[in-house]
């Protein structure tokens, strides 16, 4: 291979990891825009959206098969059904917290995130579990560059959720409300925007995204366990900082810069892969240090 | 209870309205109404509860004992959100523009309650024919607008709405002079255009030559009440209480 096969090939590697990252960083950085949580739960929402995802195809894969139609079948149900869980989650644990010092809901929510992965360990037993998709390798050849099909599949349906998100965000007036209750509720409620209703749909919006991840890395990976969304989580956390977090372009953005960082760098020279968690959240730390507003955040500032 | 046809005049009434914020008592019986098609203003020194009766009214704060009547219905302890959607709109103090969004969105979202598009559409044309400089400014952030740009637009978004009764609080705060008169002019307009409006303002004087009736609050009583002309003619009020 030379140098320039090395580059495409990390492009495409990265632009797969990039994805998943993305799309958990977004509902991230949405829950934070909302109500200022930092949701250290929402990479076990993901978790929770695989195993959603694997049940779900399991039931239907006899009818409709193991390949790409029944994995978005059964990444729908599971983005539906994690939606709902995310919405929950919001009523019964944070929402009673969000008077309370910004701290408690915090610690809040790495309970939700110890009772998600302990329930899902008290029901597998903490077993990997294979997933039953059946996606196959084939792809084809752009030089010595080989780009399998499923990878294309896989960043194309997280572009298109992107782009949906992006538009609804943009161009509703809800997707505005959601904007408005990330800036100024008392406002939202002046017009008559229904906060505690637009938070909860944030909750299903951002909750079902990291559903759909979790659904496509099992399906794509071939393998689920209740511990797997752990790191996707501070990835997540670390995509939503580099992009500026609360900034829905950002998280997408984000994500993708963090997946590209991780596959380009493994190349360099005495940084194998295994280093590639420590080259990620050295990444955060300067970011923190050198721009902590992110890439597209805006800074901080009262204006009368 | 005054006669029937009294009644029905009134849009807006407070009986006795006790709030505040944690153990601080703002407002301790607040008696008020305002008359449909007037303008009435809520006026006294900073701290008097002025704006803590606005925001009661809205729902912002809630009332702990008495009662808010909105066109004779008993809106006390209501979500603020569902208060907007009668058509009351609060226009807070500060302006609240969200940054971030564009004056057009800003706009937009004044009129979230607004199911038909049609209707929004032509909202916001009258909104534009009465501020030309939102429709120039229409894609800038709302943020980066001068005060009294922002002020226009906080006025455009209660428009927007579709509101019976507008809760005005403090448009001329930190205002030039010019910019004054010309806010003080458009809360005239749409009150000779049927708008009833309660207008909290520092700027006596001037909040007097508008309002056709007024009310001055201290400690979270209502101290005085009158004609707005006779309480302009009181210099003696106006200079103990009201400043300048």
């Amino acid at each position: 291979m030379n140098l320039s096969d090395i580059v495409a090939q990390q492009l495409v590697n990265g632009l797969v990891l990039g994805s998943f990252y993305a799309l958990v960083a977004l509902g991230y950085t949405m829950i934070f825009g909302v109500i200022k949580l930092l949701n250290f739960a929402h990479g076990d929402l993901y978790m929770v959206g695989g195993f959603v995802g694997f049940l779900a195809l399991s039931a239907i894969s006899g009818v409709v098969g193991g390949d790409w139609p029944g994995v978005f079948i059964a990444m729908l149900f599971a983005m539906i059904a994690v939606g709902c869980l995310g919405v929950v989650i919001e009523r019964v644990a944070y929402h009673p917290m969000l008077a309370a010092p910004r701290l408690s809901i915090l610690i809040t929510a790495l309970a939700v995130s110890l009772v998600l992965q302990n329930a899902v360990l008290g029901l597998t037993g903490g077993q990997y579990q294979a997933f039953r998709a059946d996606l196959g390798f084939g792809g084809f050849d752009i030089g010595s560059l080989f780009i399998q099909h499923n990878q294309m599949v896989l960043v194309g349906t997280a572009a298109l959720l992107m782009v949906a998100l992006q538009l609804f965000v943009t161009r509703t007036q809800f997707g505005r409300a959601m904007r408005a209750v990330s800036i100024d509720k008392d406002m939202c409620q002046l017009m008559g925007i229904n906060v505690p209703v637009v938070i909860a749909v944030t909750f299903f919006i951002g909750s079902a995204l990291a559903a759909a991840a979790g659904t496509m890395a099992g399906a794509y990976y071939g393998s689920i366990w209740y511990f797997m969304g752990f790191l996707i989580g501070l990835k997540a956390f670390t995509a939503a900082v580099i992009g500026g977090i609360g900034s829905i372009p950002g998280a997408m953005l984000g994500g993708l810069v963090l997946g590209l960082l991780e596959a380009f760098g493994t190349q360099i020279p005495g940084i194998g892969s295994e280093w590639k968690d420590v080259f990620s959240f050295a990444v955060l730390i300067l970011v923190l240090v050198l721009k902590p507003t992110g890439l597209l955040g805006k800074p901080e500032q009262e204006r009368m | 209870m005054t006669s029937e046809t009294m009644n029905n005049d009134v849009v807006l009434r407070l009986k006795g309205v006790e709030a505040g914020y944690g153990r601080i008592q703002a407002l301790n019986g607040v008696d008020l109404e305002v008359r449909r098609g007037q303008i009435v203003a809520l006026l006294g020194a900073n701290g008097a509860g002025k704006t803590t009766t606005l925001k009661t009214i809205s729902g912002l704060v809630r009332a702990t004992s008495g009662t808010v009547e909105f066109e004779g219905e008993d809106i006390t302890g209501r979500r603020a959100s569902d208060i907007a959607r009668l058509g009351l709109v609060h226009v807070p103090e500060g302006r609240h523009i969200l940054k971030g969004l564009s004056v057009r969105e800003n706009l937009e979202l004044g009129a979230f309650t607004v199911r038909d598009a049609n209707l929004r559409r032509q909202r916001m044309g009258e909104v534009f024919r009465l501020f030309p400089i939102l429709e120039r400014r229409q894609h800038q952030d709302g943020s980066l607008l001068s005060g009294g740009e922002q002020q226009m637009l906080a006025i455009g978004r209660a428009l927007m709405h579709g509101h019976r009764v507008l809760l005005l609080d403090e448009p001329s705060m930190g205002l030039a002079p010019k910019l004054v008169l010309d806010t003080m002019r458009i809360i005239k307009r749409l009150n000779q255009e049927g708008t009833t409006i309660l207008l909290v303002e520092q700027n006596a004087r001037l909040a007097l030559k508008l309002a056709h009736y007024g009310y001055v609050l201290e400690g979270g009583h209502v101290r005085m009440q009158n004609d707005a002309a006779v309480l302009r003619a009181d210099t003696s009020i106006v200079q103990a209480y009201l400043g300048d």
